[in-house]
Parts: C-alpha cells; structure tokens; sequence
C-alpha cells in the first residue's frame, strides 16, 4: 500500500471500499497491530500501532473477513475462553457473555459446538466476541458478506445500536448500498491508493450528480446529447446521462430523439464505485 | 538469509500461559479419550516386544529385555507426545481452525502464541510420562523413587521436541508434508537411539551421528538411568545437551513461526 491517509473521529462509522485486492483488508490488519507496516505511520487512540499494540488491542475489537471461532468450544465456551485473553476476572466475563448472547439472539445456542452453527449466526457470535472487552473501536472486514437478508439487516441494526452508544467502528464492505446506509464518511481505495474520501451524499454529488437517466445506446441519441452538451457515459449497450434535473433530459430524449426506453433513477454510491475504479473484473 | 533474525530471545510474557490454558482446557474436554493411550501403549509393548520378544533375549546390559525397553517406551511417548502436538496439532490451529489469528487480535502477540504452545506441547509429555510411571512400576520394571524425577524431566524432553515439531510447522507446504520429517528423522531416532538395543552394538561412527544429532538418544539415557535407579554424574553431560539444544530450537521455532504468521 501507499499513500493511504485518513483520520476516523470517535463515535463515527467509517468505511473502506475497494474493489478485490485494493488493500481494504492490509489496512484493516494494519490498524489491528497484526500486519507491520514498512514505512509510514499509524495511530490508534493516539498510540503508534508499532510500539503500543498490546495497550491498542485491548481497546479493540475485531469481526475478521473469515469467521475463527475455536470450533474445539462451544458458543459459550468461545466467548469465555476469549475475555481470559483481555483479564477479565471470570465473574466478570460471565455476566458479560450472558449479556452478549442475548444481544446476538444466541441464548438457545450456548452449548452448540460452533460447527454446527447457521453461516448467520457465527458472523453474531464473532461480533459477540469482538465485544467481549467492551471495545472501544471496533473493525469489521466485510460483516455481512455471506448473510441472508434478515441477517444482514439484524446486524446492521446491532451496529448502529453500538455506535449510538458511542463505539467508534470502522468496516470494509463490498455491498455500497450497504456502506451508504451505515457509514458518516468513507474512502473508495483501489490499488492500494485512497482515490477519494467523504460522506456518501457528497461522494455522489460531487462525482455523478443526484440523478441518472438510462437510455439504449444508439447513434441517434449520442448525437442528441452531443448536440446538447450533456455528460453522459457509454456502458455496453447502454448509455448513462448525468444529471440535475432528470425530467427535463428524459422529456428531450423522448421528444427530440424518439426514443422508446428511457428511465430515470436516483444515483448511488454504486455509480460512483464503478466510475471511480472502473468496470474491468478483478481477480 | 539474516541469521540473526532466527536468535531473537521472545519475550515471555503471561500471555503464553492463557494460550496454554485454551490448549488444556480442549484436553480436558476429552480427558477419558486423551488419557487412555499413555495407559495402553505401554501394555501392548511391554506383551509384544518385553514378555514376547524378550523370550529370546536372556539378558541386555545385565538386565531382562521387558527392563531394558521400559525406559525407552517413556522416552518414545515423551518424544511423540510433544511432537505431535507441536506438528499436526499446531498446525491444524494455526491453518484450519484459525485459532492464533483470533487471538492475536486480542492483546497477546504471536510470541505468546507460539510460547503458549510450545509450553502445552512439553506438557503433553510431561502428562504421558507421569501416566506411564505407574503402569510400568506394576510390572516392576523401575526403580522408585528415583524414577520419579523422569516426571520434570519429561517436561524439559517434551520442550525440546515441541521446538522441534514446531521448527516444522512453521516451513511445512502442507499437513501432508509432516509426514517428510517423521518419515526420514522421528522414526529413524525412534530405533537407532538406543531405544530397543544397545547404541554400542553400531558401528562407532554411527554411534557418535546418534549422539550428536538424535535428541532421544540423550532422553534416553538418562531416563533408563534412573529407571534402573543408577544415576551417575554422566547424566549432566547428557542433560546440558538437552538444555543447550532445547533453548536453541525454543528460539528458533518461535522466529521461524513469526516469519510464517507476521504477514
């Protein structure tokens, strides 16, 4: 990775986009004090990630990309088994674990050995063990990759509910609908390189504009929009018209250029992901 | 290739005996299964190869044969009981199970990992050795009491083995690969350390390989020492080489094992 720069504020939901193999998931390792960095540097709470990483990681919480839960424990057993690793005095951590269980709906699951567990319920379990030490900060690499849409929504209220609380939380995500629902701000990375970084409605206004029109390519139509100067964009068969004011474009199109399908949408974050990195497939 | 790297002294810390306590706490859930072999094994051995084979043996160094290969099948269950645990066990943590990943996001480092590890691996001989003593004392087949200093020292044998296994662990492609090592230096050191005939019945230089390179002839001679309840100062030139070889691999395969895992 290089030049990456960014600042998460406390109590904000920050997130990392990227295409594969952007760097989304070094830079999480990296601010979990697990990945060194060769040059640079890197705080958390203030403290430099290559000095201080016990004090850091005790603050922090981790949902990685792969579920690890100990599959030789149960889902209690897990949860206890990992408070010995941050001290917590075993009375303590008992209460915490019943709280957490009930937090991610997995009362009735305590003595289930993991493995046997729903691809849903270990992402809660892993979250209910990032929270074992009442994080701080909390890192999530692609939480809901993987989940149905009940889960996924379950853990999207779980999370909001931790950052109304005040947790800090930052996540990687591959889903923008997603990243736009959940985050204050964000960075799009590719390559290993921050290409922009703000809130998601700045993100889109500033790049794509609050609206696109879809039309079918065709050389009538391109020389329509030539002719009106518009800023549009060739995807396939298919060409996209930004924006202000959609009605007025769709109404051209289909008065001046005698189209047939025409439709306009609001942008998303998605217009902006693929503009910025591209529509090329990455391995 | 920096030397050097490979010497850094780990720093201990408490950390190492939480990663531990996870390791015992998964033995202990299967306390009836785990407990039964270092029970078994000795009876099958002592049957077949004591009481069967050493009918044909009058005597080895003045001793009978069920005598002579009781120390050894201690040593053995020293050396494997570390050895696996360090090799297969630590692998199918460290690959399949993810398990270090999930702890080094807590505030043990990967030093404590490993540690962790290598302390449970030692402790597993210990447990195989102290299990081991009374099956064996049955048949009266060792002396007591010296034969109960065979129980620290399992640890100190199963700690230099465990570095051992985990030297390989941490270059090994693959689970399958293990088996290279086991196949070409475990069982080699499992028949020519003196373990079911005398080292002095080798051609000399063969003698000096095993006691230069072969860990367990070393184990073994000092077990069989104290089994037989004769130990002499001799043992402390065979201990120092444990010490010396056990801390060298200790060092080593905590590096090695950070070099593979700090990515």
């Amino acid at each position: 990775m290089d030049s990456v720069a960014f600042s998460v504020e406390e109590g904000e939901m920050f997130g990392f986009l990227g295409p594969n193999g952007a760097g989304k998931t070094t830079a999480m390792r990296m601010i979990q004090c697990v990945s060194p960095m060769t040059s640079g540097k890197l705080e958390v709470f203030g403290m430099d990630v290559n000095t201080r990483q016990r004090e850091i990681k005790f603050w922090m919480g981790v949902v990685p990309q792969e579920n690890n839960l100990d599959p030789d424990f149960t889902v209690y057993e897990n949860l206890l088994v990992f408070s010995r690793y941050f001290d917590i005095p075993e009375d303590e951590a008992k209460r915490r674990v019943d709280e957490l269980l009930e937090f991610v709906h997995l009362e009735e699951k305590r003595d289930t050995m993991t493995e046997s567990l729903s691809g849903g319920m270990k992402r809660r379990l892993v979250l209910a063990r990032a929270l074992i030490n009442r994080p701080r900060l909390l890192i999530l690499d692609e939480p809901t990759v993987g989940l149905d849409p009940q889960s996924r929504h379950l853990m999207w209220d779980k999370l909001k509910g931790l950052k109304k609380e005040g947790v800090t939380i930052v996540l990687t995500t591959h889903y923008l609908e997603e990243a736009a629902q959940l985050c204050d701000r964000l960075v799009i990375m590719d390559h290993g390189e921050i290409l922009v970084e703000g809130t998601p409605e700045d993100m889109i206004n500033e790049y794509i504009g609050p609206a696109i029109v879809e039309a079918d390519n065709d050389p009538n139509v391109i020389s329509c929009l030539d002719k009106h100067q518009a800023n549009y964009e060739i995807l396939g068969d298919e060409i996209q018209i930004y924006t202000d004011d959609p009605q007025e474009i769709a109404d051209h199109l289909l008065s001046e250029c005698r189209l047939t399908s025409v439709t306009a949408r609001a942008s998303t974050l998605e217009d902006v992901f693929l503009k910025l990195t591209g529509r090329k497939l990455r391995e | 290739m920096n030397v050097g790297m490979y010497l850094k002294m780990p720093k201990l810390t408490s950390g190492a005996i939480k990663v531990w306590r996870r390791n015992k706490d998964v033995f202990m859930k299967n306390a009836k299964l785990n407990f039964l072999p270092p029970f078994i094994e000795p009876l099958l051995y002592l049957f077949a190869m004591g009481f069967g084979l050493g009918l044909f043996i009058e005597e080895i160094d003045g001793v009978s044969y069920a005598k002579f290969i009781a120390p050894a099948l201690i040593s053995v269950s020293v050396m494997y009981g570390a050895f696996f645990e360090c090799s297969y066990g630590s692998y199918v943590r460290m690959y399949y199970q993810k398990t270090f990943d999930a702890i080094i996001a807590t505030p043990l480092s990967i030093e404590d990992v490993i540690v962790g590890e290598l302390l449970w691996g030692a402790t597993r001989s210990l447990i195989s050795a102290t299990l081991m003593l009374p099956v064996i004392a049955l048949f009266g087949l060792i002396d007591i009491p010296y034969s109960l200093l065979i129980i620290p020292f399992a640890f100190l044998a199963g700690l230099l083995f465990a570095g051992l296994a985990m030297c390989i662990t941490a270059v090994t492609p693959n689970i399958m690969s293990i088996n290279y090592p086991i196949l070409l230096f475990i069982t080699p050191m499992f028949l020519f350390s003196g373990t079911f005939f005398p080292l002095n019945v080798l051609p000399e230089i063969i003698q000096y390989i095993a006691l230069a390179v072969l860990p367990l002839t070393h184990v073994v001679m000092i077990i069989r020492s104290l089994t037989f309840g004769t130990p002499g100062l001799f043992l402390l030139w065979h201990l120092l080489w444990i010490v010396v070889v056990c801390f060298i691999l200790f060092v080593v395969s905590v590096n090695m094992m950070k070099k593979r895992l700090v990515i």
